[in-house]
């Protein structure tokens, strides 16, 4: 019940707070000393063309009508044409949503898979040489520019190696359409060639994305584990004879992990943000580079609807990380 | 005699010494770059008859794609790096730490929307909403500062806020309260100083970050405009000339990384000294 209630806390909290970013996201656009229509028309329009212009846009209304207008558009899904590619941006956004949802994901579940066990071992083996070896690279890993690494893999494994290709989603068309995450797709409609190519074309970005990710969770695990370990109940376990594979599996992990779920969370954010480079850097079509064709652009309002729906990504995404930390550790649900 | 036990412990500290070393040898590049540099002039000119010469011993770095030097490019840009690190971090703590230190002595409503707010700002990553204001306000150092500064208070505020809280019902503060002092008093003189550790740690980690969101910045063409020698630009505009010239993104990527590496350095080793409560690996920002 305990649990139910938080989820439901949380829940309403996701309305002011996507209220308050939109709020947030359209002052900045609009309290900057930049004029949009000035800018949209060039220097040399005339006055009478800008009055009209701002007639035209609404920028003549005061900003608490201009500010309700936009949370309408915003509440109908109406964010305006991109500039770029002349549809409607939120059409934009939901069309290019999968790519990044399925790139992040590939990335969060590598770096997870690197980095616990990485982690464990690291603090179970305290001050071997695999141990300092984990901690260097873990230490270099937060330290890398993700834009640079990108341009480095790139550089050895496509370009020198021809291991991987070099940039976009997949080859030919892609598998038929259902879920629009090209992986899950091609294992529904069993499509070996399609599944291949998605998995090919991912490795380096997901790689990519998931180092620093996974540096994080090596840094937090360890830390974890070395906390428990040194535990009473633990030091319990084992003198009352259990084996120490199982109180590892049993007691030291489970505590140990609940700094790295919550650590999780933060780390879709930080994904999400570099993915914004990193798409960039390997010609994936997702969220990413339509942010970053948008800025090349200066188009406004289509920086404005990434910005929220990045946004709305990490709120749900965070909700999700509360309710798994709720379920593996009950103390925390008030 | 502490704080010589301290510094004795941060030497012993080999970690955290290289990470020293490293800022120290950032600073130095930045305050002596026209001195150090071979082609100081090089920031601004260009040479299309030496584009993209690979490393020797005239060119220790190579050269770009105007015929510039790489060396002394990076060694000027340690200048844009330093000036946007230490003022965005810098104003970020300015705005930050008071409102928090504030919020939390006096708690209330106005300081729960307060949160609620530095809330909001912290459930967006700081790229996204930093790209949409330096988008807004044209590509220069002063608006990428501007927009990391914009984004990063909230982190201390929150920060501060938590921390402020907790030490207000501590018996020290309380006596200090019970003696008469002045709020001013008790937040400057006894909160401030309990707080500062925790914060001198997340500063030097918060450069480090700090540096690699502005980097990305200018990599998407939102920092300096040429011909600024910005070490994300340099690496975007390396791109078109992989895979032939290598050492063109080479340079500017290590010395992001050094710089970097130099700040997580330094604040672990802090972190071991001034909050011997939290052990080393705990806390990446």
């Amino acid at each position: 019940m305990r649990r139910l209630e938080m989820i439901l806390s949380r829940l309403v909290w996701f309305v002011p707070t996507l209220a308050g970013l939109v709020v947030i996201v359209f002052l900045i656009s609009n309290v900057i000393p930049t004029d949009p229509v000035r800018v949209a028309l060039g220097e040399n329009a005339t006055l009478a063309q800008v009055e009209a212009m701002r007639v035209k846009l609404g920028y003549d209304k005061p900003l608490a009508v201009q500010l309700a207008r936009h949370f309408r558009d915003v509440l109908s899904g109406n964010l305006g044409t991109s500039i770029y590619s002349q549809r409607p941006i939120s059409e934009d956004l939901a069309k290019r949503l999968p790519a990044t949802l399925e790139l992040t994901l590939v990335a969060i579940a590598l770096s997870i898979a690197l980095g616990i066990p990485l982690g464990v071992v690291s603090a179970l083996k305290r001050n071997s040489l695999l141990d300092h070896a984990v901690r260097v690279v873990s230490v270099s890993g937060l330290a890398i520019a993700a834009f640079w690494l990108a341009m480095q893999l790139q550089f050895l494994f496509a370009m020198k190696l021809g291991a991987a290709p070099l940039n976009s989603r997949i080859d030919g068309f892609g598998p038929e359409p259902i879920t629009g995450l090209f992986i899950v797709d091609s294992l529904l409609s069993w499509d070996m060639e399609s599944l291949g190519s998605a998995l090919s074309h991912i490795a380096l970005p997901a790689l990519t994305l998931a180092l620093p990710a996974a540096a994080t969770i090596v840094r937090f695990t360890r830390a974890g584990v070395l906390e428990v370990i040194n535990s009473n109940y633990v030091l319990y376990q084992r003198a009352m004879g259990m084996p120490p594979g199982l109180v590892v599996w049993k007691y030291v992990l489970r505590n140990a992990l609940i700094s790295t779920v919550t650590q999780i969370g933060l780390i879709f954010g930080v994904l999400l943000t570099n993915a914004v480079v990193i798409e960039t850097v390997f010609d994936w079509p997702g969220l990413g580079t339509f942010a970053v064709q948008s800025i090349l652009q200066s188009d406004h309002k289509a920086i404005i609807g990434f910005t929220i729906w990045t946004g709305a990504l990490i709120v749900i995404f965070n909700l999700l990380v509360d309710i798994a930390h709720s379920i593996i550790d009950p103390r925390g649900t008030r | 005699m502490a704080w010589r036990r301290a510094v004795q412990r941060f030497l012993r500290d080999r970690a955290a010494t290289l990470g020293t070393a490293l800022i120290l040898l950032l600073i130095v590049a930045a305050v002596f770059a026209p001195i150090l540099s071979p082609f100081p002039s090089d920031v601004a000119d260009f040479h299309t008859a030496h584009r993209l010469r690979p490393p020797d011993s005239i060119n220790w770095l190579g050269t770009d794609r105007m015929g510039s030097d790489l060396l002394s490019r990076i060694l000027f840009g340690a200048r844009i790096t330093i000036a946007i690190a230490f003022i965005a971090v810098g104003t970020a703590l300015v705005v930050g730490v008071p409102i928090g230190l504030v919020a939390g002595y006096y708690g209330g409503w106005a300081s729960n929307l307060l949160m609620r707010v530095s809330d909001i700002f912290l459930a967006v990553p700081q790229i996204v909403l930093a790209i949409a204001i330096a988008q807004t306000l044209g590509p220069s150092i002063e608006n990428v500062i501007l927009a990391l500064s914009i984004t990063y208070w909230p982190f201390w505020t929150r920060l501060v806020y938590a921390e402020t809280r907790s030490l207000k019902n501590e018996v020290f503060v309380e006596s200090a309260i019970a003696l008469g002092a002045s709020p001013w008093r008790v937040m400057v003189l006894h909160i401030l100083p309990n707080i500062a550790s925790a914060i001198i740690v997340r500063t030097s980690i918060g450069m480090g970050v700090t540096i690699l969101t502005a980097a990305a910045l200018g990599f998407l063409g939102l920092g300096a405009p040429p011909p600024a020698p910005e070490w994300g630009r340099m690496i975007a505009e390396s791109r078109e000339f992989l895979p032939e010239a290598w050492w063109y993104a080479t340079a500017p990527g290590i010395a992001i990384f050094m710089v970097v590496m130099g700040f997580n350095l330094l604040g672990d080793g802090l972190r071991d000294i001034l909050d011997p409560r939290i052990r080393r690996g705990i806390g990446a920002k």
